[in-house]
């Protein structure tokens, strides 16, 4: 196990902060912090507004942390083949789109509430991706 | 009103997700790799935004509606079938893939436009196939 008590402190507090954020907007809004509904609402809308607020805020954020990290922030990307990135986009977007919600809007949105539905979706892709993980590390491909 | 609270959410959003490691595909890919060198560090992420969302969702729900006056919108829907499921395991399986879920790749975008500016596009695709509304 690769980790060290002091390794928990950046997560927790950038995990505060995404809590925050989702409960910021809850109770301001009343709207569900969950990426993968904002995009879809963001293009597909009746309405996009605020989605689109929100969005521009996520990329400002990324322009600041980009500005201070540059590749740190992303490592392990510049490895990542473009027919990956295809694949792994499709089964994500396929993916949130019918299990209507991702790592945040079923991970803490969904959770937060005690919703049934994101008790069971979190362990199901949580499990999904330790066993794609585990057969690309079977088959020599991590 | 409501487009500011919602800008101010969404920077909180990336900065937290900056901060915390979720960008990183490799650091992903880490705590997911169970049966290899695990780095579980990114459970705290999920344990530190409940900690601070939980509180304030259950004081909204005790107040009925938004500070905006806006509606909490229907109760959480109960109905576990298999497109809850088979969606939430196909996601998991592209997340394994690319060691990227979709707000870090909003996050990256600039960092790495290409490979981000891909996958964020077969996710569009994928979104948009998936369901009507």
């Amino acid at each position: 196990m690769a980790f060290a008590p002091a390794d928990m402190i950046q997560p927790l507090a950038g995990g505060a902060l995404i809590g925050l954020s989702a409960g910021l907007l809850r109770l301001g809004t009343g709207q569900i912090a969950g990426i993968s509904g904002i995009v879809r609402r963001a293009i597909r809308g009746p309405e996009r507004g605020w989605q689109l607020a929100f969005l521009a805020g996520v990329l400002a954020a990324g322009a600041m942390a980009a500005w201070r990290s540059g590749e740190q922030l992303a490592v392990g990307l510049e490895r990542a083949s473009l027919p990956m990135l295809v694949a792994a986009g499709l089964l994500v977007g396929l993916g949130t789109g019918l299990g209507n919600g991702c790592t945040s809007g079923h991970g803490i949105c969904g959770l937060a509430r005690l919703s049934k539905r994101s008790l069971l979706a979190v362990p199901t892709f949580m499990a999904a991706a330790a066993l794609m993980v585990f057969v690309r590390r079977w088959g020599g491909w991590l | 009103m409501k487009g500011w609270i919602a800008l101010v959410a969404g920077l909180l959003f990336g900065l937290g997700l900056a901060l915390s490691g979720m960008t990183s595909p490799d650091k992903v890919i880490g705590f997911l790799d169970v049966t290899g060198p695990w780095d579980p560090s990114l459970a705290f992420v999920m344990g530190g935004a409940l900690l601070v969302a939980a509180p304030l969702y259950f004081y909204t729900s005790r107040r009925g509606e938004a500070l905006c006056g806006d509606s909490l919108g229907a109760p959480p829907s109960q109905t576990i079938d298999g497109k809850l499921i088979g969606g939430a395991a196909l996601f998991g399986l592209g997340w394994g893939l690319g060691g990227l879920c979709p707000g870090p790749a909003l996050v990256d975008l600039l960092v790495r436009p290409l490979p981000v500016g891909v996958f964020l596009l077969a996710m569009i695709a994928g979104l948009l196939l998936s369901r009507r509304d």
